[in-house]
C-alpha cells in the first residue's frame, strides 16, 4: 500500500485545480507552533506547497466551513476529511446545509491525532512531534527528545473512536476501517453512578470553569443555526454571569440539547475548550439514552436518516420513566 | 433570602396545552376542587410548544417545580405534538438527572379536558412533592432574584 504523505495529498489537489475539477481547497494550515493547525482555505498551488498541513495536529473538523463557503460561488471545493468529520458532512447534507454537487471530498486516514494538552503533561515546552508505529517522539526545549505513547497522548475522542471508516468520499486515500464497539460510554456510566449529590457536585465543578466564549457552539458541526438563540442578549445566558448561577448548567445543558439526536460524537467541542471542560460527556449522555430509549442510532451514519428527536413511536417511553434508570444506580 | 415568618410555599410553573390541560383545570375550577393557588398555569397551544429552555429558564427564575400536562398520547389536537414532547422531556429529565438536580422537580402529566378530578390530584400531589424538597436551590439564578 503506498504511503499516504502531506506530499501525496498535495499533489492530488494540484491536480484538481490545475484540471479546474476544483477551484478551492480546504484543508489545514500551520500556525505558529507545530500544535496550533487551523483550517484554511487555499486558491492556489504555491500557497498549498508552503502552508498546508497534514499530520497529527489536523484535528479540525472542516465540515461546517462548507456551509458558508458553498454559498459564495459556484466552483467546487476540494476537502479533506478523515472518518470521523464524514459523519458530520452526512449529517449536514441530510439537513440540506449545503450542496453535495459542490464539494469533492478526499478521504484521509486517521490513526488518532494528539492532543497538545496531553502531550504538556508529560513534556513541557515541546517544539516538535513526530510519530511512527512505534510511538511518538516529542522534542523539547530543555529536556531533550521524550519517547511516549500514541495512546498516552491521544484526546478521549481518539482513545474511544467511533469508527475509522469513512460514510462519505469521492477519493479515498489509504484502506477504509470498520466501525468500532469503543468503550465511549464508560465515563457517562461513571457518573451515572454517582449520587446526586455527587453528579451535582461534579458538574458544578466542570462547568463553573466555563469562561463562555462559545467556542463548543462556534465549532459545532451540528450547531448551524444562522440565528443562535445564546445570541439574545434578552436570553438571560448571552454572558458569563459574574457569580456562580444556574446560567452555565442552562447554557450546557441547552447547547447539549440542541444538538441532541444530531451529534455525531465527533468531540470537536471537547477539543476546543480552553477551559478543558469534558463536553462531549453531555453529548454523550444524549446519544446513550436516544441509544436505550429509542433504538442505536449514529447520526451521519446515512444521508437522509430521520433523527430521534422529529420522529416517535405510539410506544415511547414516558417520560417519568426515563429517569428511573437512575434509581437504581443511585 | 427574605427573613419573612410566612411559611414556604412552593413556586409551580404549570405548562397546560390548551386543548385538554387547560380545560382539564376550568373544569376543576367548574367543579370547585381545590388545588394550591402556588400553581402558575401558562397556557400553551400544544406540549409540544414547550422547548427544554422555557422548562430551565422558569427555574432559573425561581421557580421551584416545573409541570408540563399535555393531551393523552394519541388525543392531540395536532395529532402528534405531544408524542414529540414525550420524546424531548424524556432526554431533558434524563440530562437534569444526569446533573444532579433533583427529579422531583420536573414532571410531565397527561390530563383530558374531561379529567378536572385528575388535574386537581395532581397539582395536590406535585405541590406537596415540591414543597417537601424544599427551596430550588440548584437551578435558581441570583441574577433573577428580587
Amino acid at each position: 500500500m503506498q504511503e499516504i504523505t502531506r506530499d501525496t495529498l498535495i499533489s492530488r489537489a494540484k491536480e484538481l485545480l490545475a484540471s479546474g475539477e476544483v477551484d478551492r481547497v480546504y484543508g489545514w494550515k500551520r500556525g505558529e507552533f507545530c500544535y496550533d493547525v487551523t483550517p484554511a482555505l487555499f486558491t492556489d498551488a504555491e500557497s498549498l506547497e508552503k502552508d498546508f498541513e497534514w499530520g497529527d495536529f489536523c484535528g479540525a473538523n472542516l465540515s461546517k466551513y462548507l456551509v458558508e463557503e458553498t454559498r459564495k460561488s459556484e466552483g467546487k471545493i476540494l476537502v479533506f476529511m478523515k472518518p470521523c468529520d464524514t459523519y458530520s458532512f452526512n449529517q449536514l447534507l441530510t439537513e440540506h446545509r449545503f450542496d453535495r454537487e459542490k464539494v469533492y471530498v478526499i478521504g484521509t486516514p486517521c490513526a488518532g491525532m494528539l492532543d497538545p494538552k496531553r502531550i504538556r503533561d508529560h513534556a513541557e515546552s515541546f517544539t516538535s512531534v513526530v510519530s511512527d508505529e512505534n510511538g511518538v517522539t516529542v522534542s523539547t526545549l530543555f529536556d531533550g527528545d521524550v519517547k511516549l505513547d500514541r495512546s498516552e497522548v491521544m484526546p478521549d475522542r481518539c482513545l474511544n473512536c467511533k469508527s475509522k471508516k469513512h460514510v462519505a468520499y469521492d477519493e479515498l486515500f489509504g484502506e477504509d476501517g470498520g466501525t468500532i464497539a469503543s468503550g465511549r460510554f464508560d465515563e457517562v456510566e461513571k457518573i451515572e453512578k454517582m449520587t446526586p449529590d455527587e453528579r451535582f457536585e461534579f458538574w458544578r465543578g466542570e462547568l463553573s470553569r466555563c469562561i463562555r466564549c462559545n467556542a463548543c457552539r462556534d465549532v459545532c458541526p451540528a450547531c448551524t443555526c444562522e440565528k443562535c438563540v445564546f445570541d439574545n442578549p434578552n436570553s438571560g445566558v448571552e454572558n458569563k454571569a459574574a457569580e456562580n448561577s444556574f446560567e452555565e448548567q442552562m447554557f450546557h445543558i441547552i447547547r447539549a440539547f440542541h444538538v441532541a439526536g444530531r451529534c455525531t460524537d465527533c468531540g470537536e467541542c471537547s477539543r476546543v475548550c480552553p477551559q478543558q471542560i469534558p463536553l462531549h460527556l453531555l453529548n454523550r449522555k444524549f446519544i446513550k439514552d436516544i441509544d436505550g430509549f429509542y433504538g442505536e442510532y449514529q447520526a451521519g451514519a446515512e444521508v437522509g436518516s430521520r433523527a430521534p428527536l422529529v420522529d416517535y413511536t405510539t410506544e415511547d417511553i414516558e417520560p417519568s420513566d426515563a429517569v428511573k434508570g437512575g434509581d437504581e444506580n443511585a | 433570602m427574605s427573613i419573612s415568618k410566612e411559611p414556604y410555599r412552593p413556586l409551580i410553573v404549570a405548562f397546560c396545552c390548551n386543548w385538554c390541560s387547560y380545560a382539564g383545570a376550568d373544569l376543576a375550577g367548574n367543579n370547585r376542587l381545590a388545588y394550591p393557588a402556588d400553581v402558575k398555569i401558562i397556557r400553551v397551544p400544544c406540549s409540544c410548544r414547550v422547548n427544554p429552555t422555557f422548562i430551565l429558564r422558569a427555574f432559573q427564575r425561581g421557580a421551584d417545580g416545573v409541570i408540563l400536562c399535555g393531551c393523552h398520547p394519541g388525543d392531540c389536537h395536532y395529532t402528534s405534538g405531544n408524542y414529540y414532547t414525550r420524546r424531548r422531556m424524556a432526554l431533558l429529565f434524563s440530562m437534569l438527572d444526569y446533573l444532579g438536580i433533583e427529579r422531583e422537580r420536573t414532571r410531565v402529566e397527561w390530563v383530558s379536558a374531561a379529567e378536572g378530578a385528575k388535574f386537581a390530584a395532581t397539582m395536590n400531589d406535585f405541590c406537596e412533592t415540591v414543597a417537601s424538597l424544599g427551596e430550588n436551590k440548584r437551578l435558581e439564578d441570583l441574577r433573577c432574584k428580587k
